[in-house]
């Protein structure tokens, strides 16, 4: 019952004029982005995240998870026209869908993708709509230990799933943590790592860093090389976009395979829409009658992996709304966007904020109805975007970082941090850092910090607090055999073969 | 298997957040570690400066033994690192000119550069490229969505 009364009142909300516009702007903008390679869902909801600051929250949200998940569906583009993933979930895309565009087959693979996509995409919502009200009265019950040790849990699997090398991105944790500690301390008044600069004294404003790191590092590293892909035609036409019966009969067991995968291990934090594609896509090559076609052009090859990628975003906002622990990069920016608006996603989110938990819920299933009408009909025109010539499109993205910045603050020196935040993302790409882990020790770091130093409180200095609570323990124990597991031999191999599928 | 190689970027970036870790360390030192109410704000910052020092070490080392081991090193792209850099310093200097010469024109003369320099486009295509891309921001921002740009000293 509460389900339904929460829907009813979620698509009041979302069905305002102004709600269905910016959950326009928002899958128009995602298919866009999922369309350009080098530019992912991370780095345009960093950029555009400080224009939101004038919009009412529940707008603002609808139109950054429109981004997020619209970018979903325009990923499957490129990875069919051209064998290159618009973004690392849509690897597994190029398989199948590129196999089959090359056999006068690019119409019924971008359909395959879109149907896939909504089918999915609508389960992912239809599970989030039931997992999180009573996730969220679950955790009604954690206190400060409870968080610090779930906490530790999300961090830990973004760590372990998040490059070949767990030292760096350990790494790459700590130094997020000692961004979040720049600035005034939260307890006492102590100014720490502010180098004597006043700028410091408030901290290192996320949206710098995240803006820094995903997009200057990602065009930075773009910018090294000036190749030049080549498009195949894309046919016109909704009947050449349409699959034909057999293909659709074929993928039945795809879509339900990757509804249900890419949900489940969107709920784990860390692992992520690409992980998800490539199980969904090895699961559905195990059960089926060909699996040595798998590879040549099979519509199942396509509809899986886009599947588990879009149903992957309900399982991810799972933890995200119920707990307030973001499982990727792009969650820990809207974690941030939440924090910035003055919202806490957690177990009081749905109960404090019921406007906005439903009406992002249903603005969702609106959301992926708009892609498939955008998808089917207009992929032809969106491929053009495609032909916009990277020397054109790079600047843009430098001109829109600087103006992000100077809108949050209105100062330069924020500017200068961005251009340094810029050098570290590329720095770190080069290097092999993997930026998730900082990203979320960023936006983690003053929460974990005030949790464990509440909970050293509660017990006057004793850190047995943390063990001696069955749930903190046990998120504790798992945390640390997460990090663990990977020093034998055999797990260890596991792991970079599951970080190697997403690279 | 690359992973297995020396690389040289892993043992200069693991001694840099080696220092990182020092730094933090003995920062963290100058504040409360324990007071009456309990971890001060040199508690937490003390243990993850410690872990910091303790895993740059280990990647540091790890990659030193390999060098031992006459593994091969990684080699880098100068020229591609080159191109990137150069892009880079291209955008700091463009922050510099904020100050003096406003938003439009810094940006201006940086896609200016990208276009001309980096990407080796004709001139006369990247003067229409800077311009028109200054001119789409001041339309979009400044005048569609109200919002402010950094302004130089002749007031734009």
């Amino acid at each position: 019952m509460e389900v339904i009364n929460g829907m009813l009142h979620g698509f009041a909300v979302a069905l305002t004029p102004v709600n269905l516009w910016w959950c326009f702007v928002g899958v128009f903008l995602g298919t866009v982005v999922g369309i350009l390679p080098g530019l992912g869902p991370p780095a345009t909801i960093a950029m555009l995240l400080p224009l939101t600051f004038q919009m009412n929250p529940t707008s603002a949200v609808i139109m950054l998870a429109g981004i997020y998940y619209g970018a979903k569906y325009g990923g499957s583009t490129t990875s069919i026209l051209l064998n290159v993933p618009g973004e690392s979930a849509s690897i597994v895309t190029c398989l199948d869908g590129y196999q089959m565009a090359k056999r006068g087959r690019a119409g019924a693979a971008l359909g395959i993708a879109a149907i896939a996509s909504f089918i999915a995409g609508t389960f992912g919502v239809i599970a989030l709509m039931l997992v999180a009200p009573p996730l969220a009265r679950f955790a009604l019950s954690f206190s400060s230990p409870e968080y610090f040790a779930l906490m530790c849990l999300g961090l830990a699997m973004v760590v372990l799933l998040a490059g070949e090398s767990l030292v760096k991105a350990l790494l790459a944790m700590l130094v997020g943590l000692w961004i979040a500690g720049i600035g005034t301390d939260l307890f006492s008044d102590a100014s720490r790592f502010t180098f004597g600069m006043t700028e410091l004294l408030d901290g290192v404003d996320f949206v710098i860093v995240a803006i820094g790191v995903f997009a200057l590092g990602e065009v930075l590293g773009n910018m090294e090389t000036r190749e030049e892909t080549q498009m195949l035609p894309v046919p016109k036409g909704l009947r050449n976009l349409l699959p034909t019966k057999q293909e659709l009969k074929d993928c039945r067991f795809a879509f339900l395979n990757g509804s249900v995968i890419g949900f489940l291990i969107g709920v784990l934090p860390g692992a992520g829409s690409t992980i998800a594609s490539f199980i969904s896509y090895g699961i559905e090559k195990a059960v089926s009658k060909h699996p040595e076609k798998f590879g040549t052009g099979v519509p199942e090859g396509v509809a899986a992996p886009e599947g588990a990628n879009n149903s992957e975003t309900g399982g991810a906002l799972v933890p995200l709304l119920t707990l307030g622990i973001p499982g990727s990069g792009t969650t820990a920016i809207l974690l941030a966007a939440f924090i910035l608006w003055g919202l806490r996603p957690g177990p009081l989110l749905i109960q404090d904020n019921p406007e906005l938990f439903w009406g992002l819920v249903a603005s969702m299933y609106i959301g992926n109805v708009m892609l498939l009408v955008l998808n089917l009909p207009l992929i032809p025109l969106f491929a053009q975007i495609l032909k916009l010539p990277v020397y054109m499109l790079y600047p843009v993205i430098f001109g829109i970082s600087i103006v992000g910045v100077y809108a949050v603050s209105g100062s330069l020196f924020d500017t200068w941090m961005l251009a340094a935040f810029g050098l570290l993302g590329y720095a770190m790409r080069k290097l092999d850092y993997p930026s998730a882990p900082l990203i979320l020790g960023l936006v983690l770091g003053d929460n974990m910090e005030r949790a464990l130093r509440q909970s050293l409180m509660m017990s006057q200095g004793d850190p047995a607090i943390l063990v001696s609570r069955p749930i903190s323990a046990a998120m504790l124990f798992l945390a640390a055999a997460v990090l663990i597991v990977p020093l034998f031999r055999k797990a260890n191999a596991w792991r970079i073969k599951a970080i190697e599928e997403q690279l | 298997m690359e992973r297995s190689r020396f690389s040289r970027g892993d043992v200069v970036s693991g001694m840099v957040l080696a220092a990182l870790g020092v730094y933090i360390i003995v920062e963290a030192r100058h504040w409360e570690y324990l007071g009456a109410d309990g971890p001060g704000a040199g508690f937490f910052p003390l243990w993850y400066g410690i872990a910091m020092v303790v895993l740059a070490l280990l990647l540091t080392g790890g990659n030193l033994l390999r060098r031992a081991a006459a593994a091969h090193a990684v080699p880098a792209n100068w020229r591609k690192v080159g191109h990137a850099l150069t892009s880079w310093a291209a955008f700091a200097v463009s922050i510099a000119l904020l100050k003096p010469l406003g938003f439009l024109v810094s940006f201006a003369l940086f896609t200016f550069f990208v276009v001309a320099a980096i990407y080796r486009r004709p001139l006369p295509a990247a003067l229409a490229i800077a311009v028109g891309g200054a001119l789409g921001f001041y339309l979009v921002f400044p005048l569609a969505l109200n919002v402010s740009l950094p302004v130089g000293m002749f007031g734009f």
